[in-house]
């Protein structure tokens, strides 16, 4: 069985996120690293390899993203993942989501995956749109969203739960599965995960090698355009329900009704 | 504050990243409430034994990290900053699997060392006695052989995380010549005979429980004897050359972990309209505590790379105890003094570091006994 799983390089939320003069982040100059969300993505492939029973499972670490987004990759080799695919051409830049999927939907076929894993949302781009994209354009099953997954030979089973219901999907390999932070606890690579990574192969690719031509990617293809962004605004004062006639009660829950906290 | 690090590898600054990582999200969270209930934290301490951070500077042959004590160190200084008593037990376990290492035997080495280096074994260092401290020569536990069995009894006292461990280096009379009669043992978890008393009630690290283990007629099998009978005093102080530069190192996270505190609050607080930190008052005292902290790094470092080089470092090794205990003093202290007020509530850090960093001028060789390697040393 092979898994890929899809993780995405993203900028440390906690450090000066930038854009750059064309209106798209900053992906180059900033502090980058493996989107939190994708760590359980690359769990959840782990735990699917160890616990097959053939015993030659292995999962290949999918990114697109600069030079730097290999930093993603070894993260992922580094908690076990045996190999490495980066797409990285400089054509890439300004790709939207459709160009996104388009680029990992062929590096995946030419991989070929019975299952391709991805996190529930990027934690900078949070679209959510990618394993759906994928699912489409591979013509297979999707199974999203996942806080529980078991594998049953070709069989992937999840629970989903919404805000209403809780719901129990399965399908065939091979399929998209994407899957929450309910899934798993992501393991710290290990001191010797960290030595193996470094012997694991992670190979290069560009357009080329995917057989998609500059035009069908990047900022020029894309159907979404930045026109204009703005800093986010200062935080504002909280409301202060004062309870002057016993009503505060009810002003305080109407507050978090409002709010759809409650 | 990241702290500026030479280090040797890719894959140390690889590590240092993933010890940051596991500071940041499971230590810094639970730390002042183990600290307040005095709670052990087994399962971190099983965490780092997974991570690897357990057996670091052991040769690879042996199941251990191959790592530099240089890296390992570092490792054990960014724990520290975030979890001083944590970072203490981590020192204590490799101090007490160090004689394994270096005075076994093949057959015990095979058999002992890849479970004691796993990760999911801690180890815990019996030598003190309540009347031999400073003065190990007093000590008067006893091994007495019998067919292929040692029996002992005897107390130890102030057993770092004692009744947790998975197994004790021992040291006990096996003659009544005070310092050729000492030997030292694998006593594995487990062993009849061995009890603890109840846990001291200290000035601080109380999530590191210390207690005394008791052994009463308590028999290991002949072969658990480390080295030669009469080796165990040669054992304990190369072992504890190592071990000072592990409190060293702990000393020095400390220090940088007030120092963080420190700097974050001056520039918060404000009096007299300003941040207290752009008061000239206070910026000498945050150099100094600064300068405090990198010389103690530096000093530290330059014995771990004098012993990673295989050259004699034991002199060092002292002064990087004394100097770095010292610092963590200091700077501990003058992290209260610069929360003022608060710095002397618990409702801030300052005071459980303050407290904390007095035990590093007394345990593992008291400041006086450092003082007496170093000179000892310098008049030979
Ligand atoms: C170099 C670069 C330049 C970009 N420039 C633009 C731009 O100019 N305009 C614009 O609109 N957007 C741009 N983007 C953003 C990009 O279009 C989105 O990141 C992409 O559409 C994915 O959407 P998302 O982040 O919301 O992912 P989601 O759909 O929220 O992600 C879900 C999952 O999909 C997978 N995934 C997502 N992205 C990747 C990836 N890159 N590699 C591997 N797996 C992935 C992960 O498993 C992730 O958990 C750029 C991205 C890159 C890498
Ligand atoms: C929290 C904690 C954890 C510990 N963990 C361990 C452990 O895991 N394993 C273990 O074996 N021990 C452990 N110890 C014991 C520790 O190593 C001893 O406390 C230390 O060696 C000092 O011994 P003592 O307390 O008996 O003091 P003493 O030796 O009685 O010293 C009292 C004072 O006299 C001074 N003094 C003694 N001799 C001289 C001299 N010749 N010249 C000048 N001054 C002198 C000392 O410096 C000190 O100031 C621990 C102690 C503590 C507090």
């Amino acid at each position: 069985m092979k898994i890929v799983v899809c993780v995405k390089y993203v900028p440390d939320a906690t450090a000066d996120r930038k854009f750059n003069a064309d209106n798209t982040v900053d992906r180059v100059g900033v502090q980058g690293m493996l989107s939190e969300l994708d760590e359980y993505a690359v769990e959840e492939a782990l735990k699917i390899r160890d616990g097959d029973e053939s015993g030659d499972a292995q999962v290949v670490v999918l990114t697109m993203g600069p030079a730097d987004a290999r930093a993603a990759i070894l993260k992922s080799l580094q908690m076990g993942a045996d190999s490495g695919v980066h797409i990285v051409d400089d054509a890439i830049h300004g790709s939207d989501s459709v160009g996104s999927s388009l680029l990992l939907a062929k590096a995946v076929e030419r991989q070929g995956a019975d299952i391709v894993l991805c996190g529930m949302a990027s934690t900078d781009g949070s679209m959510s749109v990618i394993p759906a994209m994928l699912a489409e354009r591979l013509g297979v099953p999707q199974v999203t969203f996942a806080s529980e997954v078991t594998v049953d030979g070709n069989t992937v089973r999840v629970r989903r739960d919404g805000d209403a219901a809780t719901e129990v999907i399965e399908a065939s390999t091979p399929l998209v599965l994407s899957v929450t932070d309910q899934s798993n606890e992501p393991r710290y690579p290990s001191f010797k995960g960290i030595m193996a990574a470094k012997k694991k192969p992670v190979e290069e690719i560009t357009l080329a090698d995917l057989g998609v031509a500059a035009g069908d990617v990047g900022l020029e293809a894309a159907w979404t355009k930045v026109e204009a962004y703005a800093e986010r605004p200062p935080r504002s004062a909280g409301a202060i329900v004062t309870d002057e006639d016993g009503t505060g009660a009810n002003q305080l829950v109407e507050f978090l009704a409002a709010q759809k906290f409650v | 504050m990241v702290v500026e690090r030479l280090l040797p590898s890719s894959e140390a600054e690889e590590l240092l990243a993933v010890v940051h990582e596991i500071c940041a999200d499971q230590l810094a969270p639970r730390v002042d409430q183990a600290e307040a209930d005095a709670d052990f934290p087994r399962n971190l301490i099983h965490l780092l034994g997974q991570t690897g951070l357990l057996s670091l500077p052991f040769d690879e042959d042996d199941g251990g990290g191959g790592q530099p004590y240089e890296v390992y160190l570092q490792v054990l200084e960014e724990i520290a900053s975030v979890w001083m008593s944590l970072a203490v037990d981590m020192s204590v376990h490799t101090l007490s699997a160090s004689a394994m290492a270096r005075f076994s035997s093949d057959e015990q080495r095979k058999t002992w060392l890849p479970d004691m280096l796993g990760g999911s074994q801690l180890g815990a260092y019996a030598l003190s006695e309540p009347q031999a401290g400073s003065d190990v020569s007093a000590i008067a536990t006893k091994a007495v052989p019998d067919g292929d069995q040692y029996v002992i009894n005897g107390t130890k006292a102030w057993v770092s995380h004692g009744p947790h461990a998975d197994f004790w280096l021992l040291f006990a009379r096996t003659s009544a010549d005070p310092k050729g009669g000492l030997s030292a043992f694998h006593v594995p978890a487990g062993t009849e005979g061995v009890t603890f008393g109840a846990p001291e009630r200290k000035m601080g690290m109380t999530a590191s429980t210390t207690t005394s283990v008791i052994f009463d007629e308590a028999r290991i099998a002949a072969d658990l004897r480390l080295g030669d009978e009469g080796q165990g005093m040669a054992i304990a102080l190369s072992a504890l050359d190592s071990g000072r530069l592990g409190i060293a190192a702990c000393a020095t996270g400390l220090a940088q972990g007030a120092l963080d505190l420190a700097v974050g609050y001056a520039k918060e607080r404000h009096q007299f309209g300003r941040a207290i930190g752009e008061f000239q008052g206070l910026q000498f005292l945050l150099a100094d505590m600064s300068a405090a902290v990198e010389a103690a790094r530096a000093t530290y470092l330059l014995a771990a790379r004098l012993k990673d080089a295989d050259r004699p470092f034991s002199r060092q090794a002292s002064i990087a105890k004394l100097v770095a205990s010292d610092a963590a003093m200091k700077v501990t202290t003058d992290a209260v003094q610069v929360l003022g007020g608060y710095g002397y509530t618990r409702d801030f850090p300052a005071e459980r570091y303050l407290r904390e960093a007095k035990v590093t001028q007394i345990f593992e060789g008291t400041n006086q006994i450092q003082r007496m390697v170093i000179a000892r040393s310098l008049l030979r």
